[in-house]
């Protein structure tokens, strides 16, 4: 029962082979629709036991459309127009009235009543040929990832009369992905038919299918198999386990870099004015709906404006964090608990500027096609690209900062006016004017951060509220006054907050990190990376 | 002024307190008058939904005066007095629940209906022992109590003062809210505790309750206030204000100033949680709201509105700036926020004092103050 | 039986309601002993194997150039800031690294600041009361009483300080030399065994000098009180000095009379003779 199917099937994959020698001039297309149209009745004539010669004959015709066919066939949408014997191809099968296309011409015909229809009916047998004939008719096509992809669905299908033309296949393969796929859908095979020796080109592989494979390997009666498959096993689980590590972290960075974003501009103003900004979650809002605005100025051109918007969100925030500093805060000098008030003010001011200006709801930032995707490093482990690029842009605002702390005339007295204020002034440094500048890089960075979220959440006028407290956390967590203990501060935070999820759920997992941190407070009132000498104990 | 009266008694002895009880009980008295007496379509009269919404001002009036003490008199900023209003308020939520039984909508004897709605089969342990009054009405105190007192033991004992504090208190309420949002927690998660039926027997929804809630919360003001203005006039008092202003000194003293701050700020937490158990009966329901971060806010903006250091002040915030909110977000709601904000920029720019100080102002220019007497103590702002 | 006999004897109050005295053992030594005192901030050694020996009833001065350490010696001795290594001894009993600022309060050390540092928002008389040697835990300061008693102590303090007719004044109002008063009233009624008192003549006129150097040495005796002073001042230091400590680089540079230390070559190289104008800054 099971040779003669194999044996066909052996001579339609042959045929196969030689399909793009085959080429049909489009000027035959008469001809073309009379072989057509008797192939397609031998198909609806024959019974299940003969489908697969009519299934065969279709592959070998070499015809452009038999993948359509096929595909449709394997789908039920593959019809005979009962009164005309016309064969069609349904295109969308629910409800009374189906729309439907020639499946010889492509013309489309309008919509179709189901009685109208006949279905060319298959059993799951066919079900599985057509399948692997398919695949294989897939691993033909010029177009690289279309190849991988189909030596990909084919893991755990290959079945004997697959066996001869695959690893023909395989010996033509010029892609290394696709050698090693179909490589793995071979083994796999052998492993299913016993062969111990197929367990060495399995070991490592992260699919699923292998594991399956391996997995029911381990369990045979064979004692030498079953020892190998489960030692091959063991390394696979090793494997997912350190995949799964990596991709907590990935997250974690992820998140981090968020917090490290949205708090290293409040550890600039906390830092060196002692001031308390609660507008600072507005600011990042602010930096957030530039984004979208520069989406409207310039639409379609969601890369570009995503760029420009870069700029333009520092400034727009910048703007807003001198014109808070200007008009609210340097009244309030020396008093950093009023101005904690003051500043809440302000913020709530802010979020009902925009819920009136412009919408409560959220608006919708779109992302660039370069940042949507993901980059895949294995088969188990791929990382989302926007948050990379987020966590790019985290280091790189953190670099910049860095450089303008360290290597600028500003920096130099921000970090004086740090230390001693006083003594800074008395030293020719103009305070008011440091403070004013300290102030607008504070917010613009804010503003840097509202950009990058805006690829990653809801771009509202809650944006801010949802980051504030969690950034206070991290500057107090890293240590007032100093940019590496926000960094440290921020991604560790992160990457504990991910490490937790899995284990705590989210919302349990921020309240263990807050009661964490109230408690590291008390250990270290003054962070991880305190500033020591008798002016930080004053 | 400190003379050597007992501390309990010395408050009484006050002009201010004399003025702040006088008005408050004479209030509760024309309140009271007026509901009662006059009929409905009186233009004077008060009517019970009036009656109710001053209660729940007083309850404000009560956190806000405990929210003066630490934050007036000890210079802490707590951003987290929502938190031990909000457990307060649990406490009472969860009597009241338990005092439903078997009315509730799905008609179970023992559980409160958001726990048969989510399948449990049983009370949790924290929920036993609320059936009884006296149990429910101590752990109105207890409860923030003990969370004040590990939270400020461990905060103050290793020095966590200024914007600090601030922080990882607001932190503290966040994380509350979060947790009782959970539906595991099991205080009914989001929408809270509801559909209260009866306090002490008494029905919640018939007019004498009401008033008599009014009036309990009016008298829980008055002790309140006494108690605070006792400890504030008192030697303890002054080593708070001495901590305030420079707490390093303080402790060259020879005072263990993290054991008075912890007191005081203990004493305040119940205070809170007793208005929080007051406020619940009268507006029917508890939910995590209470717990979130812009409501410890508020409390704190009422306080610097009325004025700090002064508590009646405190009082004087809590009513206006809520009677505003509630005129404001009926006429027009979006303005409420606008107004909110705008009033935290001009209190701490323009009027540092609040309106105590005006008052003050107004009262010293007008006649000036016997030599013999000392000047009332000047708000000023802690330094970090 | 004899409990109940010490229950029924009403003279005397129990045990242990006796607030716990401490004496210092002065006996066998000094009344204030560093050993080998080291901190360090960020690798800065501002005390660097600081030995120093307070004897009882003595009055010191100590100078020396602004970062020699002096302060941060306070700070120490006050429990303020630990040090790296090293011990301080408060007699031959106390250990006062072990111990926190209030304990060491209360032991009978009391500090003036080198900034004046009083209650601003209290009065003056309020700041005395604070000040005074009473139990000072919460509840006997909750219901703490002004008696006949104590405002006589306040008001003896307010006549030597001079202070008596600003007695309900806010503390905030008071001039740069009052609040330096205060400050000293205040020590005095916390009636310590040791006082350190750093700078305590900084914007004092001629005449506050002098009273002030009268009430110091007049503190000063054996059984009394012990003075440390940091003075930049040097025509203060020479009225009242018996023995000067040099203090350079955090650790004990000359110790001896006024005469003789300002004769050390290394203390003119490093302090006196380096810039005459400096010193007195």
């Amino acid at each position: 029962m099971k040779i003669p199917p194999c044996l066909r099937w052996l001579l339609a994959l042959c045929l196969l082979a030689c399909l793009p020698l085959a080429v049909h001039a489009q000027a035959q297309a008469q001809a073309q629709d009379d072989t057509g149209q008797s192939l397609l009745a031998s198909l609806d004539a024959a019974s299940y036991a003969r489908m697969d010669g009519a299934i065969e004959a279709i592959v070998a015709s070499g015809d452009e459309r038999s993948r359509g066919w096929l595909e449709a066939l394997l789908g039920g949408k593959l019809q005979r127009h009962k009164e005309t014997g016309r064969f069609v191809v349904v295109l969308e099968n629910r409800g009374r009235n189906w729309p439907v296309v020639d499946a010889l011409t492509g013309e489309a015909l309008g919509e179709m009543s189901r009685r109208e229809l006949d279905r060319i009916g298959i059993n799951n047998a066919l079900r599985g040929q057509l399948q692997s004939v398919l695949a294989v008719l897939d691993l033909r096509v010029d177009d690289v990832g279309a190849r991988r992809e189909a030596a990909r669905d084919l893991l755990g299908r290959v079945d004997e009369a697959m066996v001869v033309p695959l690893q023909g296949l395989l010996e033509d393969e010029a892609d290394a992905e696709v050698s090693r796929l179909l490589a793995q859908g071979l083994a796999i095979h052998r492993l299913e038919q016993g062969d111990a020796a197929a367990i060495e080109s399995l070991a490592g592989s992260l699919n699923p299918e292998a594991r399956a494979a391996l997995s029911s390997a381990a369990r045979s009666d064979d004692p030498a198999l079953a020892e190998a498959a489960s030692s091959a096993l063991a390394d696979i689980e090793q494997k997912l386990r350190l995949n799964s590590g990596l991709e907590t972290l990935y997250f974690g960075l992820s998140l981090g870099s968020v917090l490290v974003l949205a708090a290293i501009g409040l550890a600039i103003t906390f830092g060196v004015m002692g001031v308390i900004n609660m507008a600072h979650g507005e600011l990042m809002m602010l930096g957030a709906y530039t984004t979208w605005a520069m989406q409207q100025l310039l639409p379609g051109q969601s890369g570009l404006a995503l760029v420009l918007s870069i700029p333009a969100g520092f400034l727009v925030a910048a703007l807003a964090g001198i014109a808070i500093e200007r008009g609210v805060i340097q009244f309030l000098k020396g008093r950093p608990l009023e101005t904690l008030l003051a500043t809440f003010g302000v913020s709530l001011i802010l979020q009902q500027l925009v819920r009136t200006g412009i919408s409560p709801l959220n608006r919708t930032v779109v992302s660039p096609e370069w940042m949507s995707g993901s980059l895949m490093i294995n088969e188990g482990l791929s990382l989302t690209l926007n948050r990379l690029y987020v966590l790019g842009f985290a280091l790189l605002v953190f670099a910049g900062l860095m450089l303008v702390m360290r290597r600028t005339r500003l920096g130099l007295e921000v970090r004086a006016v740090t230390q001693n204020r006083a003594m800074a002034r008395s030293m020719g440094i103009r305070a008011t004017r440091v403070d004013i500048m300290t102030f607008a890089l504070g917010s613009g960075v804010a503003g840097l951060a509202g950009v990058a979220l805006s690829q990653l959440t809801n771009v509202g006028p809650n944006l801010g509220q949802n980051y504030i407290i969690d950034s206070f956390m991290v500057v107090v967590f890293g240590g007032v006054g100093n940019l590496w203990g926000t960094l440290v501060a921020g991604l560790s935070l992160g990457v504990i907050n991910q490490v937790l999820e899995p284990w705590a759920g989210a919302v349990l997992a921020k309240i263990l990190v807050l009661v964490f941190i109230i408690l590291f407070i008390q250990k270290r009132p003054r962070g991880l990376f305190p500033q020591k000498g008798r002016a930080a104990e004053g | 002024m400190h003379c050597s009266s007992s501390w309990l008694t010395r408050p009484f002895r006050e002009r201010a307190t004399q003025c702040f009880l006088g008005i408050l009980l004479a209030a509760l008295a024309v309140v009271t008058l007026f509901n009662l007496t006059l009929p409905a379509e009186h233009p004077l009269h008060v009517s019970t939904y009036t009656v109710t919404l001053l209660g729940k001002y007083l309850s404000y009036a009560l956190l806000a005066v405990a929210v003066d003490l630490v934050w007036g008199y000890l210079g802490i900023l707590s951003l987290g007095h929502g938190a031990f209003f909000a457990l307060g308020g649990y406490a009472m939520g969860m009597y009241l629940m338990r005092q439903i039984g078997d009315r509730g909508t799905y008609g179970d004897p023992l559980l409160p209906d958001f726990m048969v709605f989510l399948d449990w089969d049983a009370l949790p342990w924290y929920w036993l022992g609320f059936d009884m009054a006296w149990f429910a009405f101590l752990m109105v105190l207890l409860a923030p109590g003990l969370l004040a007192l590990v939270f400020g033991f461990l905060a103050f004992r290793s020095r966590v003062t200024g914007v600090y504090l601030s922080i990882i208190t607001q932190a503290l309420t966040f994380a509350l809210m979060l947790a009782f949002f959970r539906n595991e927690m099991g205080f009914g998660g989001n929408n809270g505790l509801t559909d209260f039926k009866e306090l002490l027997g008494f029905d919640l929804r018939s007019d004498a309750t009401r008033l008599g809630l009014f009036l309990a919360t009016g008298m829980a003001l008055a002790v309140g206030y006494v108690l605070c203005r006792a400890i504030v006039s008192s030697k303890l008092g002054r080593v708070c204000v001495a901590t305030r202003d420079a707490e390093a000194r303080t402790r060259f003293l020879g005072y263990r100033v993290e054991r008075f701050q912890l007191f005081v700020f203990v004493v305040s937490a119940m205070l809170a949680g007793v208005a929080g158990a007051l406020y619940v009966p009268q507006v029917g329901i508890i939910n995590p709201s209470e717990f979130s971060p812009i409501f410890s806010i508020e409390i704190v903006l009422w306080v610097a509105l009325g004025g700090r250091a002064t508590l009646y002040g405190a009082v004087i915030g809590a009513i206006l700036v809520n009677y505003a909110k509630t005129v404001f977000t009926g006429v027009m709601p979006d303005a409420w926020l606008f107004a909110l904000g705008g009033m935290f920029v001009l209190v701490t720019v323009l009027l540092p004092k609040g309106i105590a100080g005006l008052l003050a102002y107004r009262l010293r220019r007008r006649r000036p103050p016997p030599s013999s007497s000392p000047e009332p103590t000047a708000p000023r702002e802690a330094s970090a | 039986m004899s409990f109940l006999h010490s229950l029924a004897d009403r003279d005397r109050v129990f045990d242990f309601l006796v607030p716990a005295a401490s004496p210092v053992d002065v006996r066998h030594g000094p009344i204030l002993y560093l050993d080998g005192v080291t901190v360090s901030f960020d690798g800065f050694r501002a005390i660097n194997d600081l030995n120093l020996t307070i004897d009882d009833g003595e009055l010191r001065c100590i100078i020396g150039p602004n970062g020699a350490g002096k302060t941060t010696m306070m700070d120490i001795i006050t429990g303020k800031t630990r040090p790296d290594s090293g011990s301080v001894w408060f007699g031959s009993r106390h250990d006062l690294l072990a111990k926190s600022e209030p304990e060491i309060a209360s032991l009978g050390i009391g500090r003036k600041f080198q900034k004046p540092t009083v209650f601003e928002a209290l009065t003056v008389f309020e700041n005395l009361e604070l000040a005074m040697s009473a139990d000072k835990r919460i509840l006997p300061t909750l219901t703490a009483r002004l008696t006949g008693e104590i405002r006589d102590r306040i008001e003896e303090v307010l006549a030597t300080v001079g202070l008596v007719e600003c007695r309900q004044r806010l503390a905030g109002i008071l001039s740069h030399g009052q609040k330096q008063w205060l400050e000293i009233g205040m020590l005095l009624m916390q009636r310590p065994r040791l006082l350190l008192v750093d700078e305590p003549v900084a914007g004092m006129t001629e005449q506050e000098m002098e009273r002030t150097a009268e009430l110091l040495t007049s503190l000063a005796g054996k059984g009394k009180q012990s003075v440390v002073v940091v003075e930049h001042d040097m025509g203060f230091v020479r009225s009242i000095a018996r023995t000067v400590t040099v203090l350079h680089q955090g650790s004990v540079l000359a110790e001896g009379s006024m005469d003789q230390v300002s004769h050390d070559p290394k203390v003119v190289e490093v302090y006196l003779g380096a810039d005459p104008d400096e010193e007195a800054a």
